[in-house]
């Protein structure tokens, strides 16, 4: 009899005593971080108002906090490469756009990132990519660097292509890069080799001014 | 693709410089975007509600999104408004924070939405008033312990096994989850089947039987067919003896395994059986053997193997330990003192059974869990009233900790549907993202067959204006990395064409003729073509019907300047809210309706009599196959 009492005295809900300890994680960290000013962003950028405002609306709404980490940013690009895996390209990308190295993209990190690449001189963009291929960030591009982007490049691109992928396309694709860039030989390939070889490729000036207008 | 991602794509297109030294050919030519960058500007308000409200007000919490200089980034200049694309119904709430300093939670909301709010307008959830940070607490708790839950049964263990797995993994996972395979299967049943038996020869040993001839006693059956209960006990004892051993070399960690309670079990419920084949047929020991013999017993807890309901009792007992133990405390305090109280109330009563304090005890136990055998009663009226009032504490006592099992019982059961559930809904999920990937995969692929990259004169403008400037945008993007490889996507289905066709040696005519196409699909499989053909005429008819609908959804998404709809890139529930977002990632004309009356029950293998399902024909054929393999 007992027992039928108290099954009909059932109705309370019982949190377990011993889970107050998931409190103290319930007070999380919330990172939250706010970017300068307007008129700042517009001084150092190449943007005007409009697009600042433009680009923050979009960044805020996707990441409220004001900072990217490193999943979502994989995440995000991911979705525009659903073929093949784009995580290890990310994962460059980041680490080319944190500036700063502290593992997340603020506003104004995207921002001059995208400064530089949409409204930069052809010196400027020719440097970012070079900061982008020097993994280790020692000044020198060396083979095993651009094998590794070679290769997170053409993952992007899936396992269904045409013509297939046989053989070890990404390093024949790297020994006729360094053919082209390394003019010393010396086996690395250095800002001014690059920035030299990059502009005397007529197909590839032609093809930045394409990119002007992106934004 | 989630609308949300729009706001990304320029980015990306502009990390893309990042591959022009790379590219041996040139990049191809952006779309053009008519629309200039400023009409972004809306011209509505907190989508719709205007809200007024004193400067003062904002500004008196300057670290939050309103009351700082951020909310100058929202600032409409034509309007002459701040403009927000949030939850109008939310943003009551956040105003009168600081209308009245203090935050409350509305309780119909989620809190996870809420919790989103919080965070873009830079508030932290601490300020929640008194009145409503409890509720605020327990949901956001119950929140996280389900989410945890999902993620721990979506990596459970029903994934398919990765394929080099030794036999020790594969015999582990069929023991584990017995519906993975007929034989662990068999094995299951056979298993129950030998504990049922086993547990019924145990009870019906004891029955009695009719005595033997000659004899005036009545035999328990046990005695009467000894042999037959001992070969029907033998055989129990080597199928259990022999489902440990196994068990015991699959078993990943072998310490752990043996600590386990399920093993401890087994052990208990086949030791008697050895240890009585090893005792000698002594008069001393036999008496201790027979006590073994009760373990014998538990073979019954071997059943928690093959009942979900008796390990969730099992479980619920153990998470309600310290429940239980305050139960078995206070019913002890309580008999030690009502105990004490009836001795010495019964002490001077002649011929009394309450003989000592442990005497007592019985008694008790008896009255206070409303038994009342009636084998021992008091007698003097101060026994009585004692006696009564034990009764009437009982019922109290032991009413109030069974609620808390009861409900920690309920929770953890519906847990378990929760997860069976889950499991079921899993694999329909994973289905339509399947379809969804392809579903990009083909528009990219059909946007580059209707010739997309050249130059577009007026004739190919209107079939192609139906797509949004993203989807241009992207397919350029998707361009470009090809251009950069120098290799182009295909997809499964050509790729597994090609690699058949190049080891059989065929030279496969890729020209994107149609006439030479159709010429093709008659040649050696007439009668598989002509249903086909027809297949294909019905499936372009749904695709169309679907492509129609698809488009009308798509309208209304981009409409909204691919600010509405989030797409949840920083939550963690991003696979949960993968359902409303379905209809975002089906982007692509091609709409995967749900499998059409007129999906083939054959399978259809690519043969190599049709080596270039070329490509005029693709779009219409890729629906059909990728029907046909989400019914696979």
């Amino acid at each position: 009899m007992g027992a039928v009492v108290g099954t009909l005295t059932m109705q309370t809900r019982q949190r377990q005593p011993s889970r107050d300890k998931v409190d103290d994680e319930l007070e999380m960290t919330m990172v939250c971080h706010r970017p300068e000013g307007l008129e700042q962003l517009e001084a150092q950028t190449n943007f005007t108002k409009q697009e600042l405002q433009v680009l923050y609306r979009g960044f805020k709404n996707e990441c409220p906090s004001g900072v990217v980490n490193e999943e979502t940013f994989k995440h995000i690009y991911a979705q525009f490469f659903p073929h093949g895996d784009a995580s290890t390209y990310a994962h460059y990308l980041f680490n080319a756009f944190d500036t700063r190295n502290n593992g997340s993209i603020k506003f104004e990190d995207f921002v001059m990132g995208l400064s530089t690449l949409l409204r930069g001189t052809v010196r400027e963009k020719l440097e970012w990519t070079f900061y982008l291929y020097d993994i280790n960030r020692d000044g020198f591009i060396n083979k095993e660097e651009m094998t590794e982007i070679v290769r997170a490049i053409y993952d992007m691109m899936g396992k269904y292509t045409y013509p297939a992928l046989k053989g070890d396309v990404p390093k024949q694709h790297v020994d006729a890069f360094f053919e082209k860039m390394d003019k010393n030989k010396d086996g690395v390939v250095t800002l001014e080799e690059f920035v030299l070889a990059c502009q005397e490729d007529e197909n590839m000036m032609r093809s930045m001014q394409l990119f002007e207008n992106v934004m | 693709m989630a609308a949300g991602v729009a706001t990304w794509l320029p980015f990306a297109r502009a990390a893309a410089v990042g591959w022009l030294p790379l590219a041996k050919k040139i990049m191809p030519k952006p779309p053009v975007d008519k629309k200039s960058r400023n009409d972004e500007i809306l011209y509505v308000n907190v989508s719709g509600l205007r809200f007024q409200t004193w400067k003062n007000t904002l500004d008196r919490y300057p670290d939050t999104l309103l009351g700082s200089s951020e909310k100058e980034f929202f600032y409409n200049e034509d309007t002459q408004e701040y403009f927000f694309d949030r939850d109008p119904e939310m943003f009551r709430h956040i105003l009168n924070f600081y209308r009245t300093g203090k935050l409350h939670y509305p309780r119909q909301e989620c809190v996870q939405a809420f919790d989103e709010e919080l965070a873009f307008y830079g508030i932290v959830p601490d300020i929640i008033g008194d009145c409503c940070m409890e509720e605020y607490r327990d949901r956001k708790k119950e929140n996280q312990e389900r989410l945890a839950e999902d993620t721990e049964a979506e990596m459970g263990t029903d994934t398919p096994l990765p394929p080099n797995s030794t036999h020790r993994e594969r015999l582990w996972r069929a023991f584990e989850n017995p519906h993975t395979s007929t034989m662990a299967l068999v094995f299951y049943y056979v298993t129950g089947f030998f504990i049922a038996v086993s547990v019924i020869a145990n009870v019906v040993e004891t029955v009695p039987c009719r005595p033997l001839k000659g004899s005036k006693k009545d035999l328990p059956c046990g005695e009467k067919y000894s042999l037959a209960f001992f070969c029907m006990d033998t055989a129990c004892v080597l199928i259990f003896t022999f489902e440990y051993l196994m068990r015991l070399f699959a078993a990943p960690s072998r310490c752990k395994f043996m600590r386990s309670v399920m093993s401890v079990i087994d052990v208990v419920a086949i030791m008697p059986y050895y240890i009585g084949l090893v005792m000698p047929e002594n008069e001393d020991v036999s008496g201790a053997f027979v006590t073994l013999r009760v373990f014998r017993v538990f073979r019954i807890f071997k059943f928690s193997r093959h009942s979900q309901g008796l390990r969730i009792l099992g479980y619920t007992l153990k998470s309600c330990a310290s429940e239980l133990g305050f139960l078995l405390f206070s019913l002890t305090m309580a008999i030690i003192i009502f105990a004490t109280v009836m001795f010495y109330a019964e002490k001077g009563t002649k011929g009394t059974n309450f003989t000592s304090i442990p005497a007592s005890f019985w008694y008790t136990i008896v009255t206070m869990t409303t038994l009342g055998y009636g084998d021992m009663v008091p007698n003097t009226i101060a026994g009585k009233i004692f006696g009564s009032i034990c009764s009437l504490s009982g019922v109290l006592v032991i009413a109030l900790p069974v609620p808390v099992i009861v409900s920690n019982f309920s929770r953890i059961y519906h847990q378990n549907q929760r997860a069976d559930k889950m499991r079921a809904q899993q694999k329909v999920r994973l289905a339509r993202i399947r379809l969804a990937k392809k579903g990009t995969t083909n528009a990219f692929l059909q946007y580059k067959d209707e010739g997309g990259f050249h130059d577009r004169d007026s004739d190919n403008a209107l079939c192609l204006k139906n797509k949004s400037s993203f989807e241009h945008q992207h397919h350029h993007l998707l361009h470009c990395l090809e251009k950069t490889t120098n290799h182009e996507f295909t997809d499964e289905l050509t790729f597994s064409e090609m690699c058949m066709t190049e080891s059989m040696g065929y030279r496969t005519s890729r020209s994107t003729s149609i006439s030479s196409q159709q010429g093709m699909s008659t040649s050696c499989c007439p009668r598989r073509a002509k249903r086909r053909a027809i297949r294909l005429a019905n499936s372009t008819v749904s695709v169309s019907r679907g492509s129609v609908q698809e488009l009308d959804t798509l309208q209304v998404h981009k409409s909204s300047s691919g600010l509405q709809s989030r797409s949840s890139l920083n939550a963690r529930t991003e696979d949960l809210k993968l359902n409303c977002e379905d209809r975002d990632f089906t982007a692509a004309i091609i709409s995967i309706p749900t499998p059409p009356a007129n999906t083939p029950d054959e399978s259809l293998p690519p043969s190599p009599a049709f080596p270039g399902i070329l490509r005029n024909s693709r779009t219409n054929f890729y629906t059909h196959e990728t029907v046909k393999i989400s019914s696979l």
